[in-house]
């Protein structure tokens, strides 16, 4: 009965905590649309600050608190509104999880940057430690007052919002934000209220970790995934609901630790070591169910977004694919091994990012488990791909295709942040369970291997007879990979299959009612995306030569999401600017300018919170840069005769590494307002669009804007959705 | 407005031009509300009367022309300093909020200066059927009961401009006469009224003056009485 006691008190107890935590979620997504995946971190962020006022430099509990809870966090909070969030007005969701995501990245490289991670840190819980008895057991003053807060948030969350003018206003924005404002309400200032109280509670979460819990940037931040699950048992409303929700997590955390003893009495099969670390991922996987049994959500109708990704030319592919894999085979020619490796990084890593290129960019799929995909794909590698066999990366492919496909069930019914949630939830238990067991049998006869508590050896690949184990070789070959795969996107994207994509994610709605399969076209492109991923992670295990669990965490897959819808989530351009961009911030600039190396612990964040003002990503921008360079002959023969020089100089030893990169540099820029100065001498090459597409020929999304409606596209149009031709006007006409 | 009445101008607009993205929608809209009166704003499915409103509302940004309210330039002010100013507008078949009740509903009002006091003590007077349901949320009000509520809610704080979009729609005939008269009544209390219609013969029985809108342009104002055969051809394309 004690045992029992004492579980229930420290369920409760990290209830209580949860449901604070989860509140403040729930607020500011419901008043301003956004979902706030940095909302651990603010937490985390509030924890800090308070140990910096309490621990180091010795204040009293109460004036900290005050400071942190009613002062900085609250004016965070409207920082984050005004500066930030207020720009995402329709953005698309995988936008605004970007931002969001990206705030998380910052505010865990800030923290790291002011407080050192390698230093411990004394915390200590409130009341130092003393409580009382309650029935034979002991309950700290702390876990009390942590219950008691959690109820008086509950009592004042429900004040403010049914009692107070400015909460009856957060609600009515929610309702209808242009009504909110004809009526006179500031719903500016309501959402500044929201953020202001939402971080608040974050901070106040964060805050009452203290004492149970190391003072450590990463596991605070991410502990907020256990009250995302919370916050859906609510369907990110209901409060009262949230509340439940952070009831039944923190028990069922706590009941976990007792009754596995007792069960495992009864039952043999609780003994097992498979079950170890299960406790950890009992909240993800109560929120994949809950994910799961939400019922049926309308389907999506016409969304306007503000970003716009131009159909690919076949010619300007090729080019692209040219440029890379020659600027790979010299430039590798040029640097040493370490350089070499982080060269093939790029491409791995690349190629990872292309997974997410048909199924965000083009489908509107949102999954942040990509990189969780690239570890089923390195695993498999390791174990199938023995002695660089091809057929590996063959197994690769297929088995995280057949795992994306079943991942792509619960995905059916769940669009926007509710996918990236369940997404979300898969890699995060993967990474905290799957990926830590030992090897096991399924059925009795299917061995499964993962990474065997440790880390795994990957060969790499001997295709063809060529052995690629040379660091140079890995770089070609990544290159080659990577390009075909992109090649192999291109051609995705101008397909019938592609266009069946674009028109799943502007409106499934009407892709339904044209009688469109959407079940069939959205598993298809899971298992597509995920089969690119795992190809990626086969390869990426191939340049590390040993891979292990870490490697592949949630956690560090969410830069290459970020950075690929920072580059442009609809182009395979993004796809390499994730992959390069990743490569120069973790490794190759803090070799080059270790100085930096604080700084770029915050730079993906910085990157991607830019991104709310430019929804189209950065390599758009960069390709309108160059727009004049690319529609001037002149200009193009300059950049290749230039560069050829510098090849040539770079080859013969003339020159070093870093003088050949800085007149790369200076050519390419050159080269535009070159390129502005004979613009008007080549109008014939400035006419052709490149997203037009060869000749004349009208890319069918265009039709019916820049020329009426024909018969034949109306054909065209059911043909490509897949929809069998409808004899309906034939039958009316005749 | 060419025959210029000899009230005061409450509203005018002034060549106003608006776009959706790329695509304009009004083409240079002329038109001019007198205090005390209704002008009714008729014309057919997607001639730019409800954008015409969102513009004056401040909810739709003109791309050009001329706001005047009261005589003072407007153009370019926001919804809720409008709002705060003594504009309201009723929006088409959504003027409440679904998720609060109706005594919330009217709470929102006071964001006007009100005070809630005053604003539930004018609705209910008007509407005494609210009172019985102040606490109920305005989602699972009936279609009419509904509408007076975002009537009560914008007259409660005693608007010197009203607009009205689309009153009628989806109500019984018996109630729409009702709400109308109500219309009547408060234009004759001094309030500079513009009511959007589709349908157009109930609100011609109020209405001081009509326009008619076809095409993104005003085509025709005057007496309702006169523009009875404009109406026609204003729907029918003859």
């Amino acid at each position: 009965m004690s045992t029992f006691l004492t579980f229930l008190i420290t369920g409760l107890t990290t209830a209580a905590i949860y449901a604070v935590g989860a509140s403040g979620l729930v607020l500011t997504y419901t008043t301003t649309g956004v979902f706030n995946f940095a909302h651990g971190a603010v937490g985390m962020f509030g924890a800090f600050l308070y140990w910096q006022l309490r621990f180091d430099w010795g204040w009293p509990a109460p004036i900290a608190l005050a400071i942190v809870l009613l002062v900085m966090a609250p004016l965070f909070g409207v920082f984050l509104e005004v500066a930030i969030m207020r720009n995402l007005e329709g953005t698309s969701e995988a936008v605004r999880l970007v931002v969001s995501i990206s705030l998380l990245a910052a505010l865990v490289g800030a923290a790291n940057w002011i407080w050192d991670p390698t230093q411990n840190r004394f915390t200590a819980s409130f009341f130092e430690g003393k409580g009382f008895d309650f029935f034979g057991t002991r309950v700290t003053w702390h876990e009390a007052a942590t219950v008691l807060i959690a109820i008086a948030v509950a009592i004042g969350l429900r004040f403010v919002l049914y009692n107070l003018r400015a909460g009856v206003a957060m609600r009515a924005t929610v309702d209808d934000r242009p009504l909110a404002a004809l009526n006179g309400a500031r719903s500016d200032r309501s959402a500044m209220l929201a953020w202001a109280i939402g971080c608040s509670l974050a901070a106040l979460s964060g805050i009452l970790f203290l004492g149970t819990l190391a003072l450590d940037a990463g596991t605070l931040s991410l502990l907020i995934v256990n009250a995302y699950a919370a916050a859906m048992i609510g369907r990110l409303r209901s409060l009262p609901m949230t509340f439940l929700g952070a009831l039944i997590i923190g028990l069922a955390e706590a009941f976990w630790q007792i009754y596995r003893n007792d069960l495992s009495q009864h039952f043999h099969v609780f003994t097992s070591t498979y079950l170890d670390t299960f406790a950890s991922a009992i909240a993800v996987i109560i929120l994949f169910v809950v994910l799961w049994l939400l019922p049926n959500p309308r389907l999506r109708g016409h969304s306007r977004v503000r970003e716009f990704f131009p159909t690919p030319s076949l010619r300007g592919s090729l080019v692209f694919v040219g440029i890379v894999i020659a600027g790979a085979a010299f430039i590798s020619a040029w640097t040493t091994q370490s350089h070499q490796i982080d060269l093939a990084n790029v491409f791995a890593l690349g190629i990872i990012a292309l997974s997410l290129v048909p199924l965000t960019g083009f489908a509107g799929q949102v999954s942040l488990a990509s990189l969780s995909f690239a570890g089923i794909g390195a695993v498999t590698m390791a174990h199938l791909g023995g002695g660089g066999d091809p057929l590996g990366l063959l197994w690769a492919a297929l088995i995280c295709a057949g795992i994306g496909a079943l991942v792509a069930i619960p995905a059916l019914r769940l669009s926007g942040i509710y996918l990236a949630l369940a997404t979300a939830a898969f890699a995060v238990m993967l990474d905290r369970w799957i990926f830590n067991l030992p090897n096991f049998r399924v059925f009795g006869w299917f061995n499964v291997k993962l990474f065997e508590q440790g880390s795994v050896a990957v060969t790499r690949l001997k295709v063809f007879g060529l052995d690629t184990s040379s660091p140079r070789a890995q770089v070609v070959l990544g290159a080659v990979a990577f390009s075909l795969i992109a090649l192999f996107v291109v051609a995705l994207r101008r397909s019938r299959f592609g266009r069946r994509l674009l028109a799943m994610k502007d409106s499934e709605a009407a892709c339904a009612t044209l009688g469109m399969n959407l079940v069939g076209t959205k598993v298809a492109v899971f298992a597509l995306s995920a089969a690119i991923a795992g190809v990626g992670g086969a390869l990426y295990g191939g340049v590390q030569q040993s891979v292990n669990a870490q490697m592949f965490s949630f956690i560090n897959g969410l830069p290459i999401f970020m950075l690929a819808v920072v580059g442009g989530i609809g182009a395979i351009g993004g796809a390499f600017f994730a992959g390069i961009s990743l490569a120069l911030l973790t490794t190759i600039l803090p070799d080059v300018v270790p100085s930096l190396s604080h700084l770029l612990l915050i730079t993906p964040g910085l990157i991607g919170i830019s991104l709310g003002r430019n929804p189209s990503g950065a390599v758009s921008q960069i390709r309108e840069g160059f727009a004049p360079m690319r529609q001037s002959k002149v200009a193009l023969g300059f950049l290749a005769a230039s560069l050829t020089a510098i090849v040539v100089l770079r080859s013969t030893n003339t020159i070093a590494n870093w003088p050949t990169f800085f007149a790369a540099l200076v050519v390419l820029v050159a080269s535009v307002p070159i390129g502005e100065m004979f613009a008007h001498k080549a109008p014939a090459e400035v006419a052709e669009e490149p997203g037009a597409g060869a000749g004349a020929e009208i890319p069918l999304e265009w039709v019916g804007i820049t020329r009426p409606f024909t018969d034949e596209d109306v054909r065209q149009m059911d043909a490509a959705l897949g929809i069998s031709e409808v004899e309906m006007y034939g039958a009316a006409r005749s | 407005m060419t025959d210029a009445p000899v009230q005061d101008i409450l509203l005018e607009l002034r060549d106003i031009r608006a776009a959706y993205e790329q695509i304009e929608v009004l083409h240079g809209v002329n038109l001019s509300v007198p205090a005390a009166s209704v002008v009714a704003l008729l014309g057919p499915n997607g001639a730019g009367k409800s954008t015409t409103l969102r513009v004056i509302a401040g909810l739709h940004a003109p791309t050009s022309g001329t706001l005047v309210i009261a005589g003072r330039r407007v153009s370019g002010a926001r919804a809720d300093d409008l709002a705060r100013a003594g504009m309201c507008l009723i929006p088409e078949g959504k003027g409440v909020f679904p998720n609060l009740t109706v005594r919330e509903n009217l709470r929102m009002a006071t964001y006007t200066g009100a005070s809630l006091h005053h604003v539930e003590e004018t609705a209910y007077a008007r509407f005494p059927r609210l009172k019985e349901r102040r606490k109920q949320t305005a989602g699972t009000l009936s279609g009419g009961e509904q509408q007076m509520l975002a009537m009560a809610r914008g007259l409660a704080v005693d608007p010197a401009l009203l607009l009205l979009d689309e009153l009628s729609m989806g109500l019984a005939p018996i109630i729409v006469e009702e709400l109308y008269e109500i219309v009547a009544q408060v234009a004759r209390d001094g309030v500079a009224i513009l009511v959007v219609e589709q349908f157009a013969r109930t609100v011609l029985g109020v209405a001081d003056y009509a326009a008619i809108m076809v095409g993104g342009r005003i085509v025709n104002v005057g007496a309702p009485s006169e523009l009875e055969d404009e109406l026609s051809a204003a729907y029918l394309g003859a």
